[in-house]
Formats: structure tokens, sequence, C-alpha cells
């Protein structure tokens, strides 16, 4: 315990105090004028709650986030499983290589990425609208038209995001001994016999923790749309976190930003709970 | 290694580390350093005025901090909460009314009383006003900030305009104008760009409609009235009659669609006018022009947004005749014009106006009609959010797939709730 203590006395300043002053701060009013004057922050109970369930913002804000991430979480898994498929396959060469080019978009800042895919994504002179062109596609509007700047979004983050996924499926791929394979093809298993019946299975414990960790990144869903469209257009890519930042550092309604986060944190906590009991029952 | 060594190592380390800490520190302790939050081109032009201002002032060393347009208004708040807010900062002036509430901004009456550089009556009185709360003067005007008409003048002679729109009816008919000549010569174009990400092009035709924004000493919302009503049916009518481009990144350049006849009228402000100078291709200079803004009835000018920024001293400053100074310093004459030519932010202060530098452009005669019909949206901490929801709303009604009624009565839902303390502060409901 005593050895403990730096450690914890560091994690309950820094972790538990913070959150228990959010938690509080989500039951007050407090805004602007209590930013100047404390004494006119007032308890409000549950209003906070109230409000955001009453709010046609919020559940934009939820939509957007769940087809967001319904949509690109699972885009992003199969997207990086297929190119750790394809990386660890015998044949490819230059395998450092291809690694350094599918990971570089992770470590490459958020910012200068979305300065460039703004010009991808131009309407008029785009290099998307023109490929489209090619194939005879009218040009899509992205980034202003509703429907499609939250497709947008997801291209962007599955580019953005498939490398780390990717690096993670590699070495459990690496981890599912050779012999296996071998005993199968001797018994004529095909390939994809082999993909279904070995490669998937083994590496269910890697993809359920990518499932688990993409899920939670997907739901924070903001730096994209912070970057490139501020929400817009008709809140079509406002995400709940958007809405928090919006609320809480725009307006300085600080209470309803903290009831927001802890609304986004009990579907986070949701959602894990859920993925980790399917995936346990089917394991079992 | 030896024993003594490896022990003395880490002290050496932070010796150095000390060192170097204090080589950064080094100024002499008397030295008064003022930070100096601008914004946006001034923020990365005004440095250029701050040598001459320390070699006046040999005590004092500024520092100046230049932040995205986007970016400041989350920046300067949070400032205020973390307690590092800097010293004098550049405040947009609807922004005024939030900061005063939170007693971030000092008073400047007592500087102002002993000036011989500021008084009330060297800057336009509209722009004044917007930096006065209750009695106190919490901010000076550092430049004016106005919308104008900017037209393409070929286009629109061609459409049989060869004077600017004076009311909204010549407005709509030259708009349909215009896009009829595009139909006709198969070209993809509109008459006007009214983005939408832009809360002023909506306020500033109920500004001219003469629609309060609010009820009840500013608590409640009355956007369904039919003054701010007719006005945004006449907003929505650009989008609905194809006249305006909907959504925001069909135009990702302004000054190339500007230049390609892509859109011909755009509603914009002072900073354009040598943005346009600089970015339209040599053959476009004579073929645009500035007008003040359509009013909603024939007579008169239609009134625009008296907009613009102040110079803010924050209460928390040590060294406020230190500051002051520099306020000063950016308010008088020589400045002013200097600030103009660097930035082209049209001066505050109306002396300037009378110098041939200003008076021999063109472009500026719209902005000196313009600065006499000056109106202002409702002057409380809340304007910039209700502001956004007007925007927000601007938007869904440019889509044109709610009806407008059913629009406004949303809009003015959304801004009592964001009202609701401002109505307990007042009556204690």
């Amino acid at each position: 315990m005593l050895f403990l203590a730096p450690a914890l006395t560091a994690i309950g300043l820094f972790f538990f105090v913070p959150v228990l002053a959010a938690l509080l701060l989500s039951f007050t009013d407090f805004d602007i004028y209590a930013l100047g004057n404390f004494s006119v922050a007032r308890f409000v109970g549950l209003r906070n709650y109230l409000q955001i369930a009453g709010d046609p913002l919020f559940w934009k804000a939820l939509k957007n986030t769940l087809y967001f991430l319904l949509a690109g979480g699972p885009l992003s898994i199969a997207v990086s499983l297929g190119a750790a498929l394809l990386l660890n396959a015998k044949m490819v060469r230059w395998k450092p290589v291809f690694r350094f080019v599918y990971f570089a978009p992770v470590v490459t800042t958020l910012v200068a990425v979305a300065v460039v895919w703004r010009f991808v994504y131009h309407p008029r002179f785009g290099l998307l609208n023109y490929a489209l062109g090619l194939v005879g596609i009218n040009p899509i509007d992205w980034l202003g038209d509703p429907n499609w700047a939250m497709p947008a979004m997801i291209i962007l983050a599955v580019w953005k995001n498939f490398g780390y996924n990717m690096i993670i499926f590699i070495a459990g791929l690496q981890n599912i001994p050779e012999s296996l394979y071998e005993a199968a093809n001797i018994d004529g298993a095909g390939s994809w016999e082999c993909f279904r019946r070995i490669t998937l299975p083994l590496l269910a414990p890697t993809t359920m923790f990518i499932t688990i960790i993409t899920m939670i990144g997907y739901f924070q869903f903001f730096a994209e749309p912070y970057v490139m469209t501020q929400g817009g257009p008709l809140n079509s890519t406002l995400s709940i976190v958007m809405l928090m930042y919006q609320q809480g550092f725009r307006w300085w309604s600080m209470g309803y930003a903290a009831a927001i986060a802890f609304v986004l944190f009990l579907f986070i906590l949701l959602a894990s709970v859920v993925q980790t009991r399917l995936q346990r029952r089917r394991a079992g | 290694m030896n024993k003594l060594l490896r022990r003395a190592y880490p002290v050496c380390l932070l010796l150095c580390l000390t060192a170097v800490f204090y080589a950064c520190e080094g100024h002499s302790p008397e030295k008064t350093v003022i930070r100096f939050w601008a914004l946006g081109a001034e923020g990365d032009n005004i440095r250029q005025l701050m040598p001459e201002f320390e070699r006046r002032n040999p005590g004092i060393t500024v520092k100046v901090q230049s932040l995205p347009w986007t970016a400041a208004h989350e920046k300067l708040l949070t400032s205020y909460a973390g307690n590092s807010m800097p010293d004098l900062f550049q405040l947009g002036n609807t922004w005024i009314p939030e900061f005063q509430v939170l007693g971030a901004i000092e008073d400047l009456r007592p500087w102002i009383n002993t000036s011989r550089v500021v008084s009330e009556l060297s800057f336009f009185p509209g722009v004044w006003a917007t930096n006065r709360a209750d009695s106190a003067i919490v901010g000076i005007p550092w430049y004016v900030d106005t919308r104008v008409l900017f037209y393409r003048k070929d286009l629109c002679a061609d459409a049989g305009y060869v004077q600017p729109p004076a009311t909204w009816d010549e407005w709509k008919d030259l708009a349909r104008k215009l896009k009829q000549a595009a139909v006709r010569e198969g070209r993809r174009a509109f008459a006007i760009l009214l983005p939408t990400n832009e809360w002023a092009p909506p306020t500033i035709l109920a500004l001219q409609r003469g629609a309060s924004f609010l009820k009840e000493q500013n608590t409640r919302g009355a956007f369904s009235d039919s003054l701010f009503r007719d006005a945004f049916e006449f907003y929505c009518s650009f989008f609905a009659e194809k006249l305006a481009p909907i959504g925001v990144t069909q135009v990702s350049n302004v000054y190339q669609g500007f230049a390609e006849g892509f859109f011909a009228m755009y509603i914009t402000g002072p900073w354009n006018v040598g943005e346009f100078r600089r970015r339209l291709p040599p053959e476009m200079r004579d073929r645009w022009m500035t007008a003040p803004l359509p009013a909603p009835g024939p007579g008169g000018t239609g009134v625009s947004l008296a907009g613009g920024s102040s110079l803010a001293m924050a209460r928390a400053t040590s060294d406020k005749d230190a500051v002051w100074k520099l306020i000063e310093y950016l308010s008088d004459t020589p400045q002013q014009r200097e600030f103009y030519r660097i930035t082209g932010n049209l001066p505050a202060r109306k002396e300037v106006w009378e110098d041939t530098l200003l008076t021999s452009d063109p472009y500026l005669h719209a902005f000196r009609i313009q600065l006499g019909a000056l109106a202002s949206p409702p002057a409380i901490p809340q304007w910039e959010q209700i502001a956004m929801k007007v925007q927000d709303y601007a938007e869904v009604g440019s889509v044109g797939k709610t009806p407008v009624p059913e629009i406004l009565a949303r809009l003015d839902r959304d801004v009592d709730v964001i009202l609701e303390k401002r109505r307990w502060l007042i009556f204690g409901e």
C-alpha cells in the first residue's frame, strides 16, 4: 500500500477528482454568468440530462455518431484485416515499405491531412470527382451536401486509421502457427477454408480487442468534422463530442457539456459491455 | 565511470537547465512586457507597427500573438477561465457584452478623460456605441467593419443595371436577369453568393427590415414576428430560385468564383477590397465595384452591421498605464492610417478618412456611405450564440425543405432555452 501511494495519489488527483468534479458540474447550470460570478450557478438536479433528452441537436449528433460508428467501424476493421492479410502473404515483397506507407496516415497530423483531403473532395476541381468523372459519375459536392458529408468523413477516417489496426492484425497473424496451415493443406483445405477455419477463429482475441478499441475511438468522433466542416452542412457531421465542445468551450455552458460527456460515457460503457458479452458467448 | 562522476551528472544537468531558463528570462526586471492578442490578418500584420512603439517607449516590450478568427472566441474565454488573459486584446464588438458580464475587461474612462488622442468625438458614433456597457467604456474602436455589396460591373451592366440596385425589388430583378443570362449562355452560374456559414447576411436583411430579434428586455426570441419573417423569406427566396448556390463548398475560392463569373454579387466587408485587388486577375480590375446595400423600400440606403473590432484591456493586467500607451499609439492618426495601408481594415478614427489614401480609393466610397447607415443586433452576452442559431436555421432555410414559419418557431424555441438564465437573472422566475 505504501509503495502504491504515490501512484494512487496521482491517479486520484488527476483522474478521479476531475471526473467527480465534472459529475457535480453536470448537475449545475454553470455558464458564462457563473464564470464571472460563481454565486449565480444553480444546482439544477437532472435538468441538464432532461434537456439533453429533449434536445433535437443531441439526437441528431447521436444519430450521426452511430452512423459514423456503424458504417465506419466495420469498414475500417475489414480494410485493416484485408491489408494485414495482404502484407502477411508470403509472396509479397517490400513488406516494410508497404507497412510504412499504410501506417504513415496514422502518424500524420490530422489537420495537415484534412487540408489535403479538402482538395481531394473539392466539388469542381477535386481528384475524387475527377476519378468519378472518368467512369461517368456526376460530380458530388462531398463536403457541402448533407447526404455526402458523412460518407466523406468515413472515407477519410478509414483511410487515416486503418494502418493502426493493420499492425495489430499483422502481429496476431504472425502468432498463428504455420503448422496448422500445413496440416490443413494436407487435408485438402482451400485458402478460403483456411481463412474461415483457422485464421478467423485464432484471430478472435485480436479482433475483439480491435473492435472495442475502434468502437471507443469512433464514439469520440471529433477531429475530422472540427477541422473540415465544423459540424455542417446542416449539422450532418455534428458528432456528440463536437456538440459537447461547442456547448462547453464556445458557449461556456459547462454544466450542459459535462452532462453530455457523462451520457456519452454511459453509451460507451454499455456498448463495451454488450460487445464483450457477445464475443465471450461466441467463444464459449 | 567512477561513482562521483555518476552522482555529479544529474546535478550538472540541473545546473545547465537552470542556466538555460535564466538565459531565457534574462531581460532586466523593470522592463514591462505587454502580451497582445490580435486576430487573423490583423495579428499577422500588426507586428510591423511595434518596433516604432518600442523605440518610443524603451521600457516596454510588446509580444504579439496571432489567433485564427475561428478559434479566437474559445481561446479568449478559456484564457479568462484559466487566469491567463493577455494584457491587451482585440475583441470583435459583438463579444463585448460577454466579456463585460465576466468583468474581464477594464473600464477605460479614467484614461480617456485625460487623453489627448482618444475621445468619443474622434470615432464613428455607431461604432463607439458598441463599446459602451451601461455607462462604462470597455473598448476603443480599432477598426470599423461593415458589409456592402461587391458586384461585377460588366455582368450587371449586361443585365441592364449600370447603376447598382437600390431596393430589394431591383436587387431580386437583377439577380433573376443574371441567372437567365447564365442559363442562356449555358454556364452553370449564380447571381449572388450568400455563404450559409455566415450569420451576417440574414441578420443584415432583418436589421434593414427593422426586426427587433428579441423581446421582453431581450429575454425571449421574437423571430416569428412579421418583420423578421419578411427578411428571412427574402433571404431564402434567393436559394429557392437558384439565384444563390446552396452549401459552402461549391465556391472554395471566392476570388476565383467571382473572376469566373460563377456568382456576380457578394455581401462582404472591407478586408475583401484588398483581397479582391490582390487576387483577381489583372483583366478584372475595372469589372467590379462596391455599392451600399439596397434598402427594402425606395429612398435611402439599407442599413448594415456596425461591426469591427475594439482594443480591450484585461482587468487582471498589472501595468495598465503601459497598456493604455499602446492603445493610444494604435488609435492615433498616423498608426490608424498605416494600419489601413497594411491590412485594408477601415480606420475607426474619422480624421483618417480625410486622408487622400482613402479618398482616392473608388471602392471605399460605398463604405463611407454605408458607415452613415449602421445598426446593431441586441447587445447581450448570448448574441453570438443566438447568431449561430440564426446561421444554422438560415442554412435550413437555404435548403428549402422546411416551411419558414416552422423554422422560425424552432429558432424562437432554441433562443428561449439559451435565454433562460437571463430571464432568471432579470425577472427571477
